[in-house]
């Protein structure tokens, strides 16, 4: 890395002394290039395996990467932490302005530790740190008016991230998210719960300065080539027009879009809540992360009707994306594009995971059916397939009932599912609701391996899109699926967003790195990515994860997937070739 | 007015302009950008882009107690950068925020009206015109 660069430096914050201080670390930023593999490290340093995650010992890591504020779509942040729903590595990764945020702040990764006495912000303005009160905004309900009292109270506009939490982070909802600019997210595993546990209500960052390269004439032409090619290829238009919920379609006519719980792969005017329905119907705007000219954040404009007011009415604006649609509609049997809307206005509000709450909603609806749970339990809110209005209830239940099955609610449904029965259809992966692709073996036995038990693991609903067209056998689903997680630990420890893969090729990449002061080859990437790869593993096993106890919901191979019916067999056979695999990067 | 905003409504908030603008001066990242991008209080209600219009009396040169800001045939100023102390009363004389600063000169950054903005915005919400 470039001598000068401030990305080596690591900014520590104490929230229980109330004290931070600055450590140079370029020997992990030049080992780890940035991002997860820097994160990973710090994580082990920092995080004693032994520990609770909502005590104040669990430390919370940001960290970013030496692409960030240098090239385009180079845009995101990844946090580390250890995770209160799984137990195990906790790892969520967000754009908005956090990763150029942090950047112009000066440092290349946060480390918070202990607990606040009260609750407080921080507000990190380049290399000045002020704990700040939050008593005032602790218990606000309303979610998104935290970032309007901030933005008025702190300087930096335009240039600033403000991560906060909402009612669900205070509550230690165990997949309570962190939102950011309103419409990004840390989303999964709980982040927000760890912010609460701290009494963190907020973090905002700021700043401004100029970086180096090692060419600025070749900077120069190069970036330009990059801009040229994330405007014009048709690899990004899919991002650019529709967006993300373009793939509503498809994947319903493939059958890979999971519908009622997997209960069923017909569900009758899906097309309501297409992404060309959306974009119709709603779209209000388009938005950005800072320094990504794609502008992949699609947002609804949705009037709402004053009930007992005639004439009145108010519009919010809601981000709408594939995972939502899937998770708060498909999932839940929702075929109308307002109800969708209401129910990411709700999860927004409380600051939940959309994806792990929609899950959640599913399996409470077919547990109901089935008399797994009760009216008594439910505190008389019966859950029904379409129903906005009742989930909208549930939903509110789970963040501030006091009852004893909501509060088994809100520690994940894996742990419900353990308490009252119904596994076998509660669709988990190590302890983590499923992502929207009922694709096949590569989207299943990716969420169950992958180290964060995410889709954006090792994208498996990419691998089972080829097999509609050639069939693989057990060693190549294994192959590729641990090849492409593998690539994706360099990706992430640029930090560039996923959406930006293709473009972003090894030579891309060593080319960017090069200007960054990194002189490295394609083998050295691949053996620094297996390095993070095995470091996040190791921390999962030190936590106590182990493979042996992971399994596949017996409910996929009751339903034929986009690639057909599953055959528990040869998804066994990927799995053992998997153990071994990890066992030998290890 | 070499730059213009044309339609601010179509701003994604991306900052690719700011970008662009510390090029334009040699340099990689926003500090030196004289653009400026702002959400509208949030968000949701879009954002404002400021840009230097280039004005044909402009205030930053009036207020230049130092006579560094030359005006610009065509809009615009020119800074005579040996001239400057750092005072940053031109700063404060634009009315659109339009002039950055080099914390490292201590000197402001100038808009040399070469429309790199306008040329790497995907939304063409910047407009060059040769004047």
């Amino acid at each position: 890395m470039i001598k000068e660069d401030t990305l080596k430096q690591v900014l520590y914050i104490d929230l229980s002394k109330k004290k931070s201080w600055v450590e140079e670390r370029q020997d992990l930023f030049s080992k780890y290039i940035g991002g997860a593999g820097v994160a990973i490290k710090l994580l082990h340093e920092n995080c004693k395996y032994d520990i609770e995650p909502l005590s104040p010992e669990n430390p919370i890591i940001f960290a970013i990467g030496p692409l960030n504020g240098l090239f385009p779509i180079a845009s995101k942040t990844v946090a580390l932490f250890k995770s209160p729903h799984t137990g195990n590595l906790g790892e969520s990764h967000a754009g908005g302005r956090s990763a150029i945020a942090i950047r112009m702040a000066g440092y290349g990764a946060i480390v918070i530790k202990g607990k606040s006495e009260r609750p407080c912000y921080l507000a990190i303005h380049g290399d000045k740190v002020y704990f700040k009160d939050a008593t005032t905004l602790w218990g606000l309900e309303e979610g998104l008016s935290i970032g309007s009292l901030i933005r008025k109270q702190e300087p930096g506009a335009g240039l600033r991230t403000i991560m906060r939490i909402g009612p669900a982070g205070e509550k230690m909802i165990s997949y309570a998210c962190v939102t950011l600019e309103t419409y990004r997210h840390f989303g999964r595993l709980g982040l927000g719960a760890v912010f609460g546990s701290k009494n963190l209500k907020a973090i905002l960052v700021s700043g401004k300065r100029d970086l180096k390269v090692t060419d600025f004439k070749e900077y120069k032409e190069f970036y330009l080539e990059l801009l040229k090619q994330l405007a014009q290829s048709d690899k990004m238009k899919k991002y650019h027009e529709l967006g993300t919920p373009a793939n509503v379609l498809p994947l319903s006519f493939s059958k890979g879009i999971p519908i009622k719980n997997l209960l069923t792969n017909e569900l009758q005017r899906i097309e309501n809540i297409s992404g060309e329905n959306f974009a119709e119907k709603h779209l209000g705007r388009r938005v950005a992360c800072s320094h990504c000219p794609v502008a992949c954040i699609h947002l609804s404009a949705l009037r709402k009707p004053y009930e007992d007011e005639p004439y009145f009415y108010r519009t919010v604006y809601l981000s709408y994306d594939y995972e939502l649609i899937y998770a708060l509609g498909t999932m839940l049997g929702i075929t109308s594009s307002e109800g969708v809307l209401k129910l990411i206005e709700i999860v927004e509000d409380l600051g939940l995971d959309a994806i792990s709450t929609g899950v959640a909603l599913a399996w409470s609806t077919e547990a109901f059916e089935r008399g797994i749970i009760d009216e008594k339990m439910t505190e008389g809110i019966i859950p029904q397939w379409g129903n906005v209005e009742v989930y909208v209830e549930f939903i509110k239940k789970i963040v501030f009932s006091e009852g004893e099955f909501f509060k088994d609610m809100g520690k994940g449904l894996d742990y419900a599912a353990s308490k009252y029965g119904g596994k076998e259809f509660a669709l988990t992966y190590g302890k983590n609701e499923m992502p929207g692709y009922h694709t096949g073996y590569g989207a299943h036995i990716g969420y169950l391996f992958g180290a964060r038990h995410s889709h954006l693991d090792s994208a498996g609903y990419a691998i089972d899109k080829e097999a509609m067209i050639k069939s693989f056998n057990e060693e190549e689903f294994a192959e590729k699926l641990i090849n492409e997680e593998l690539w994706r630990q360099i990706i992430s420890s640029l930090v560039i967003c996923f959406f930006g893969r293709e473009i972003y090729t090894p030579e891309m990449i060593l080319k960017c790195l090069k200007l960054a002061g990194y002189e490295l080859d394609e083998d050295m990437l691949n053996e620094i990515g297996r390095e993070i790869y095995a470091n996040k593993y190791l921390f999962k096993i030190k936590c106590g994860f182990d493979f042996e106890n992971l399994q596949l919901p017996q409910r996929i191979f009751e339903l034929p997937s986009a690639i057909g019916e599953l055959n528990q067999d040869f998804a066994q056979k990927i799995i053992n070739i998997l153990k071994e695999k990890i066992k030998s990067l290890l | 007015m070499p730059v213009f905003v044309k339609d601010a409504n179509k701003c994604v908030g991306c900052l690719i302009c700011m970008f662009a603008c510390g090029r334009a001066h040699l340099v990689v990242g926003v500090e030196s950008s004289c653009i400026k991008v702002r959400s509208q209080g949030g968000i949701s209600r879009g954002f404002s882009v400021f840009v230097c219009r280039g004005c044909e009396d402009p205030p930053c040169a009036r207020a230049c107690p130092e006579d560094a800001l030359i005006i610009r045939k065509g809009g615009g100023v020119l800074l005579k950068e040996d001239r400057c102390t750092g005072c940053g009363y031109c700063v404060k004389a634009c009315i659109l925020d339009a002039i950055g600063w080099n914390n490292a000169k201590n000197k402001p950054v100038i808009c040399i009206q070469c429309g790199e903005c306008a040329k790497s915005c995907h939304y063409k919400v910047l407009e060059h015109k040769r004047v």
